[in-house]
């Protein structure tokens, strides 16, 4: 429910009240706001962050993750493409067991893991700059620009990503992890970007910016210097979140039969799976592991991002 | 009012309308030629290549320029005429969505109604309760990260094969034939409640989540505040961070269509459910391109008319909008 986890950082769905929140349908956080000028508190963050049992809980997890995909595929005793006995149970020998065709599932599995981490690293930094540049021009210059703007991401959010994915993916012969990762962020810039202006429509009219703009300083220094630090750390949980996102839709993509074409990921290993009956020949390692090394590592964001939320907003430090 | 009936109404023409080019530019923008690709697949003669080319070109249109298929494109929508299918070759492909169609909203509608209800009574419930809190939580998070196509994967293995408690595929046992019986409709019920599951699991946590985080935020609103210090009972000022809360998810709701739609697309395919995914499925297959442009403008429809019904229920539960509709300022 890729979209979804958007809710998470609801709670920090700080100061906008009814009428602020109508902007941002997503409600979302308003941590930075909570408390402008919060540039130089790095120090502060970093004392709560290593007190703060959510965050260090879901790093580590995500960290363990992390390291699988790095470490894996050299601790791995076989590669992904070695050829064993088919259906082969997890044992000493295959930690994961061997699917149909005799391949190592262990060796798939960590090479999945990195395919997984890449499409949504390029999934959340492609979907966040998009929808950060429309959401920052909107909102900070408004008028008819933003009711354009607004009338585009509007469109945007409407047409569902993966029914778009497929229809692009069913006309490509080969797909690379590159492609997926690009494209899924494409199609998931729009509530970024709405968010995002929500936040800078609000933040535009304050004293500090205003006295940015008598200086003189150019409308891009201004955002960037004076905007943008105030919902640092909003923007950095939407990274986050998108991250997770661009991961879970990656996989149903996958699903499908239109994943990357020249590599193995989690989701074509279920793809496979479901494929060659994996259900009826009870072979229940073959889409196990997948599903749950992706679910791991989608908790452990999730987990860490409601951690970071209380470090940033002072607000909801306290319980 | 009128201007924001406009306004919204300005925004579905535009979404359909560009939903509807996209549909037909991604094809014709590829490099290829849709005639050039499907002969490809025979082993003819030059000769035969260039007959059977040249009147399939001038059959397809596809000899036409760009700006006046595009037309033709737009004449046949209007008409509601998206073509013939090809795997399913006689059948138009609005036959095939119509008898599809049934089933994909038979799975939709009960999976993000009942998860919508439950999730926000859920999570209004574990607000500030360290107990439930405490398990709705960790749950909510794991429901709303797990991957569809797993979830897709493992409740058939575990419900059906192992313990052999549900049905695993299709829509109905295929030892039946449709009638209006007991026994059939006890079949469908049967064969729907996995599917339906799937999409409804993963849904269930982020409302459940949503719910909480907005309900803990507005207990600490200062109308909270001033509700209890006027004597409300904690009963009082909960139903009504509720009613607050449930505004910020209502639109949350809207934004959420399209990724349930992509899990049901999962679900379906997973179970060989015969609705618009495994329609889809069966297009991408095939390589069945005018049922998948069909299905793609169907769902870009589908979504719309979601949209409006959802902008409607917002308009009757935000009191705002009620009295500025009765022409009062709130």
């Amino acid at each position: 429910m890729s979209d979804s986890l958007i809710d998470a950082p609801a709670g920090s769905g700080a100061e906008q009240s009814a009428v602020a929140a109508s902007l941002t349908p997503i409600g979302a956080g308003a941590a930075g706001l909570a408390s402008p000028h919060v540039v130089r508190r790095g120090g502060e963050f970093v004392h709560y962050a290593v007190r703060n049992p959510k965050l260090l809980f879901g790093l580590a997890l995500e960290a363990l993750f992390v390291l699988g995909a790095i470490i894996g595929p050299i601790i791995s005793p076989h590669n992904a493409t070695d050829l064993f006995r088919s259906y082969l149970h997890p044992s000493a020998q295959h930690w994961l067991g061997t699917n149909n065709i005799g391949n190592d599932l262990f060796a798939q599995l960590v090479y999945g893991l990195r395919d997984s981490y890449l499409v949504g690293a390029l999934g959340a930094l492609c979907a966040s700059a998009i929808g950060m540049a429309l959401g920052f021009i909107a909102g900070y210059r408004g008028g008819w620009l933003d009711e354009v703007l607004q009338m585009v991401t509007n469109i945007m959010v409407m047409i569902p990503s993966l029914v778009l994915l497929i229809v692009i993916g069913a006309y490509l012969t080969t797909r690379g992890v590159l492609f997926e990762g690009v494209f899924i962020g494409l199609t998931t810039w729009p509530w970024v970007a709405r968010a995002v202006r929500a936040q800078t429509f609000t933040l535009r009219s304050r004293d500090f910016v205003d006295l940015a703009r008598l200086s003189g300083k150019r409308p891009a220094a201004i955002v960037v210097r004076d905007i943008a630090p105030n919902m640092a750390s909003y923007l950095f949980l939407v990274v986050v979140l998108l991250f997770g996102s661009s991961m879970l839709l990656a996989a149903s993509y996958d699903f499908l039969g239109l994943g990357p074409t020249n590599g193995i990921s989690l989701g074509t290993m279920m793809n496979q799976a479901m494929l060659w009956s994996a259900l009826q020949l009870h072979t229940w390692w073959w889409f196990v592991a997948p599903g749950v090394v992706l679910t791991g590592m989608v908790v452990a964001l999730l987990i860490a991002n409601v951690g970071l939320d209380e470090v940033f907003n002072p607000k909801l430090r306290s319980q | 009012m009128r201007r924001y009936f406009s306004r919204k109404l300005l925004t579905y023409v535009l979404t359909f309308f560009v939903g509807a080019t996209v549909d037909w530019g991604i094809p014709h923008l590829m490099p290829g030629n849709p005639v050039q690709l499907y002969l490809s697949n025979f082993d003819l003669q030059p000769a035969g290549y260039a007959s059977l080319y040249k009147t399939m070109s001038q059959a397809y249109g596809t000899n036409l320029p760009l700006w006046d298929q595009y037309l033709h494109f737009w004449d046949g929508l209007l008409h509601a005429n998206l073509g013939v299918s090809i795997y399913d070759f006689p059948s138009e492909v609005t036959t095939l969505i119509w008898h599809a169609l049934p089933y994909t909203l038979a799975l939709l509608v009960p999976a993000i109604t009942l998860s919508y209800m439950l999730g926000n009574r859920l999570g209004a419930l574990a607000a500030r309760r360290k107990l439930l809190d405490n398990t709705v939580l960790p749950v909510g998070y794991l429901f709303q990260a797990t991957p569809y196509p797993w979830l897709a994967l493992a409740l058939p293995f575990l419900l059906g094969y192992v313990w052999h408690v549900f049905p695993i595929s299709g829509a109905y046992s295929n030892t039946l034939l449709p009638a209006l019986s007991l026994t059939f409709f006890w079949s469908l019920l049967d064969h729907w409640f996995l599917p339906f599951l799937t999409v409804f699991l993963v849904s269930l946590g982020g409302w459940a989540i949503g719910m909480r985080n907005l309900v803990i935020y507005e207990l600490e609103n200062d109308s909270s505040r001033y509700l209890r210090a006027l004597g409300g009972t904690e009963r009082l000022v909960r139903k009504y961070a509720y009613r607050n809360a449930s505004l910020p998810q209502l639109s949350g709701l809207a934004l959420a269509l399209g990724v349930v739609i992509g899990g049901n697309i999962v679900a379906e395919i997973a179970f060989q459910y015969p609705g618009l995914g495994f329609l889809i499925y069966n297009a991408i297959e095939r390589e069945d391109y005018f049922l998948l442009q069909g299905i793609f403008i169907f769902i870009i429809v589908g979504v719309l008319v979601a949209n409006f019904v959802i902008d409607i229920i917002y308009l009757i539960v935000d009191p705002r909008t009620r009295l500025s509709m009765q022409g009062a300022t709130a």
